[in-house]
């Protein structure tokens, strides 16, 4: 109940297209888009966030990501690695 | 004497004594030697057995060969023992027989070592050849040849003679140069008959590579779907205790993001910004229209005055024009008189083309106004100066018109031929196949098409004043005879409005034409069809002179009887994009008057699904032919008495409007210009306007919204003169001016040819049309020029209500000093 909650205030910004839940091999646990999206997503993001968090780790090991943003023309990729899992937000804003 | 064969032996007295080899009696140390009988032996052995001394070596005396054995004294205990026997018969020939002579000899050996040899000198002893003395000669060094002894001999007296020397001229001699040179003597020359030259056999070799080709295995394609968790899994990883924890750790995190992203926008990109401040605020930028090209017809502008221009939405390069009388104000008044010397036309032009049109519209009578089609830009409908409204449809010209740049050398080439020749005319265009019917066309001249108009309004129906203003209705709009909004008609542009110094404003539907869905039985039970003329293609329906107008408003105020004659005529939804603004207004109605006019029945428009749509605006500008402003509406309810008036009007102008327009990025802003000012309205302030300029010295005539940058509009003049004006620079003089032609300036047209070229096309009163191409500066828009103009319209009204404030407190505080 807590998590729905939580995951319900993420939600309820304002801007915020979706929201993901995602756990530590890339399998979508929750998530507000259809099913084909969130594969994608998913599928990208899970190794892009492996990715940026070795680079980080290989430059200093005692260091660990914390947030990733990706910022694209249309969108705003907002992603939080964990040990077990990986929260993504898409935020939209029109200039 | 070997000792394998010796075999020492002691023998006892007794045997001895049988044996008589007593020692120093029988054998003694000279007389060593004793032979015994084998058979002795054996007997002894058998007799004795054990005891014998012979037992020792029993064996070797069974298998002794002879008969004899040969036993030796040992005096001096040479083998060990003081007897021994001697095993084999050479043994004992060897010792019984030379054991003298090498007892002879020994005793002389041994004699010879105790003296000293005696000095003897070397033998001389002769050389025995082995073969060396060979080896030396060869590599001894030998004369081959007797060495030869050369004499040279000279008479004495010849040395040390003096010497005479003499000169030469150095010139005299050929090159300046005297030499002595050498020359081979042939008698010292030596043929080399034998040479010994070394040679090396190389195998050849060549290098030579090959490759082949090696498949491996390569991924071509691969198909995969991804992993999903169930449902249950979803569940059971969600109610888990980690994924709590994550996000309770987490979603501060992300909270703190989005409002980051809340508070400042995430995507301005400074760097862009930063380049455009510096564009518009440093120096000076040269502003400028260039003039591009102008295009003016001997035949048919002669004496006549441009009316309108519009640009070909779609192809580019193409612009059209109106012509007109050019009638003096009297003239334009009373029009009962004119006479129509010439045909009027609407002549198309091609950039590529200045000197032919591409294309004539017969027109009935003048224009005054006309507008491409916005759904298919083969329609045109135009308003002429009797009122009448005319339809063209262009559309197996259109194919001509974008192949408008070869129809050019095509034109050139062909000589002028005035004979009336259709046959020529389908010669010279031949290379176009994309006629669909080669028919036979109406041609004045033989060169250019002339297309006849397809659709006229009746004249009864019609304004009875010059059709002053008309405008396509956006599409999704629609009006039935009741005056009622529908929407939702997704086929396009099929309604027009017209308005008239008559006092009227009317709307008319497009008699349907080109509808290839639906069948033709249908389309003849709804059209009345005509005669067609013979030069008017099949393929379009057409009304002739039966097109009778949908609605009619008047512009009659009931209650004050004063008229208005509308010149110009600005709807709010006339931006033709397809976006569907529903705005809700809440707007008081217009009484309308009951519409004098019967209303007659139209083709009726295809019905398809239309929904009542409340909330589109139908607000709508009037400029009218006094100078005055009227704003109001159409919407009519059932229940009209109820509704108040709700009309607004300003007089600011003094002479007629000439342009009535919205800005193409603020709906609800106005532009009007008419005699000596021109004013920026907005809908929906009532308590005045926005921007009105000063009396200018001349009188501006026509004037348009720049496309392409909200603050700047274009303003012509009767000096033929432009006024380029820019809000955010300045709003009591134009930015920039420039003189364009000679005489009035009657309209004014802009238009996006390309996203580099932007062009102005401006016509004036001697029916030459000029397009000017936009420079950079005026023609793209700075980031944030939208938001300023918009602001800067804000504050306008901001200041208007403020000022109307002041006003009233100041009216009060008035009244309040009165009665006092």
């Amino acid at each position: 109940a807590e998590v729905e909650e939580i995951l319900k205030r993420i939600q309820a910004h304002r801007g915020v297209i979706a929201t993901m839940v995602i756990n530590a091999e890339g399998i979508p646990i929750r998530t507000t888009l259809d099913n084909s999206t969130t594969v994608q997503y998913a599928g990208l993001l899970h190794q892009l966030t492996m990715k940026a968090r070795s680079t980080v780790r290989d430059i200093d090991p005692q260091n660990d990501l914390t947030f990733l943003r990706i910022r694209s023309k249309k969108h705003e990729i907002m992603i939080i690695p964990g040990n077990i899992s990986i929260k993504i937000t898409i935020e939209l804003y029109v200039l | 004497i070997g000792h394998p064969e010796i075999f020492p032996l002691v023998f006892t007295t007794k045997t001895q004594e049988i044996f008589n080899c007593r020692v120093d009696e029988d054998v003694t140390e000279e007389n060593c030697f004793k032979l015994f009988k084998k058979e002795d032996i054996i007997q002894d052995l058998k007799t004795r057995a054990a005891v014998s001394d012979f037992h020792p070596i029993k064996n070797v005396v069974l298998e002794y060969p002879g008969e004899e054995l040969l036993v030796v004294f040992d005096a001096k205990f040479q083998y060990g023992q003081n007897f021994y026997l001697v095993a084999s018969e050479e043994a004992k020939e060897n010792l019984l027989k030379p054991p003298e002579t090498t007892e002879e000899k020994e005793e002389e050996t041994r004699e010879e070592t105790l003296e000293v040899h005696p000095y003897k000198r070397p033998v001389h002893k002769p050389w025995v050849s082995l073969g060396s003395e060979k080896e030396v000669e060869e590599e001894s060094v030998k004369d081959t040849v007797t060495k030869i002894k050369y004499m040279i001999s000279r008479v004495r007296r010849k040395f040390g003679a003096p010497i005479t020397f003499t000169d030469k001229n150095a010139s005299h001699v050929k090159d300046s140069y005297v030499e002595c040179t050498s020359y081979e003597d042939k008698t010292f020359s030596i043929k080399m008959l034998e040479k010994d030259v070394g040679l090396q056999m190389v195998p050849k070799v060549r290098e030579a590579s090959t490759q082949t080709k090696w498949t491996y295995p390569k991924n071509a394609a691969t198909q995969y779907f991804p992993r999903q968790f169930s449902n249950e899994e979803k569940e059971e990883c969600l109610s888990s205790e980690k994924l709590k924890e994550f996000l309770t750790s987490v979603h501060l995190r992300m909270e703190i993001a989005l409002q980051q992203n809340e508070i400042m926008n995430a995507f301005y990109d400074d760097w862009k910004a930063l380049a455009e401040d510096e564009s518009s605020s440093g120096g000076k930028p040269d502003v400028y229209l260039k003039a591009y090209q102008s295009f003016t017809d001997l035949r048919y502008l002669k004496d006549r005055t441009i009316s309108c221009i519009c640009w070909h939405p779609t192809i580019y390069g193409i612009i059209s024009v109106s012509a007109r009388e050019r009638l003096s104000y009297e003239e334009q008044v009373n029009l009962s008189d004119k006479s129509l010397l010439q045909q009027s036309v609407i002549l198309f032009w091609s950039f590529f083309d200045p000197i032919h049109p591409q294309l004539m519209l017969e027109c009935p009578e003048d224009i005054c106004c006309f507008q491409f089609s916005p759904s298919d830009p083969n329609i045109i409908i135009g308003g002429c100066i009797n009122g009448q409204v005319v339809l063209w449809d262009i559309s197996q010209h259109e194919e001509k018109l974008q192949n408008a740049k070869t129809a050019a050398d095509e034109i050139n080439m062909t000589a002028v031929n005035t004979v009336n020749a259709s046959v020529l005319n389908i010669l010279q265009y031949n290379y176009m196949s994309g006629v669909k019917r080669g028919k036979m066309r109406t041609q004045v001249s033989g060169e250019e098409w002339v297309k006849r108009y397809c659709a006229v309004s009746s004249i009864q129906y019609s304004h009875k004043k010059p059709v002053t203003d008309i405008h396509w209705l956006p599409g999704y709009s629609e009006e039935n005879q009741m005056g009622a909004t529908f929407g939702n008609r997704a086929e396009g542009c099929l309604q027009l409005v017209t308005c008239s110094p008559d006092c009227s404003i009317l709307f008319w539907d497009i008699p349907v034409t080109k509808l290839p869905e639906q069948p033709s039985s249908e389309k003849l039970k709804e059209e009345e069809i005509f005669n067609m003329p013979l030069d008017v293609p099949d393929t379009l329906r057409h009304v002739e002179l039966c097109w009778k107008p949908l609605l009619k408003i008047n512009l009659c105020e009931s209650d004050t009887n004063t008229e208005y004659g509308p010149v110009r005529i600005s709807l709010r939804e006339l931006h033709y994009h397809y976006k569907t603004s529903e705005k809700v207004q809440s707007l008081n109605t217009l009484e309308v008057p009951a519409k004098d006019s019967p209303y007659t029945e139209m083709s009726t428009p295809s019905s398809k699904n239309l929904k009542a749509l409340e909330s589109i605006s139908t607000g709508f500008f009037v400029g009218t032919e006094d100078g005055e402003i009227v704003y109001s509406e159409w919407k009519m309810e059932i229940d009209s008495d109820s509704a108040k008036p709700h009309t607004q009007k300003y007089t600011l102008h003094t002479e007629t409007i000439t342009t009535l327009q919205r800005s193409p990025f603020f709906k609800d802003i106005v532009l009007s210009i008419g005699g000596r000012k021109f004013a920026i309205w907005k809908e929906g302030v009532t308590n005045g306007l926005i921007l009105q300029s000063s009396c200018s010295a001349g009188r501006y005539t026509a004037g348009q919204w720049s496309l392409t940058r909200p603050g700047v509009f274009f303003i012509g003049r009767d000096d033929g003169n432009i006024d380029i004006w820019d809000l955010l620079k300045k709003t009591h003089e134009p930015s920039h001016f420039q003189n364009v032609s000679e005489s009035m300036i009657t309209f004014i047209s802009p238009c996006i040819a390309s996203p580099k070229q932007h062009f102005l096309a401006v016509s004036d009163d001697l029916g030459i049309l000029h397009v000017l191409e936009i420079c950079q500066t005026l023609s793209h828009a700075s980031g944030n020029e939208h938001a300023n103009v918009f602001d800067y319209f804000e504050r306008e009204v901001k200041y208007l209500k403020y000022c109307e404030q002041e006003f009233q407190e100041y009216q009060e505080f008035q009244a309040k000093t009165e009665l006092k």
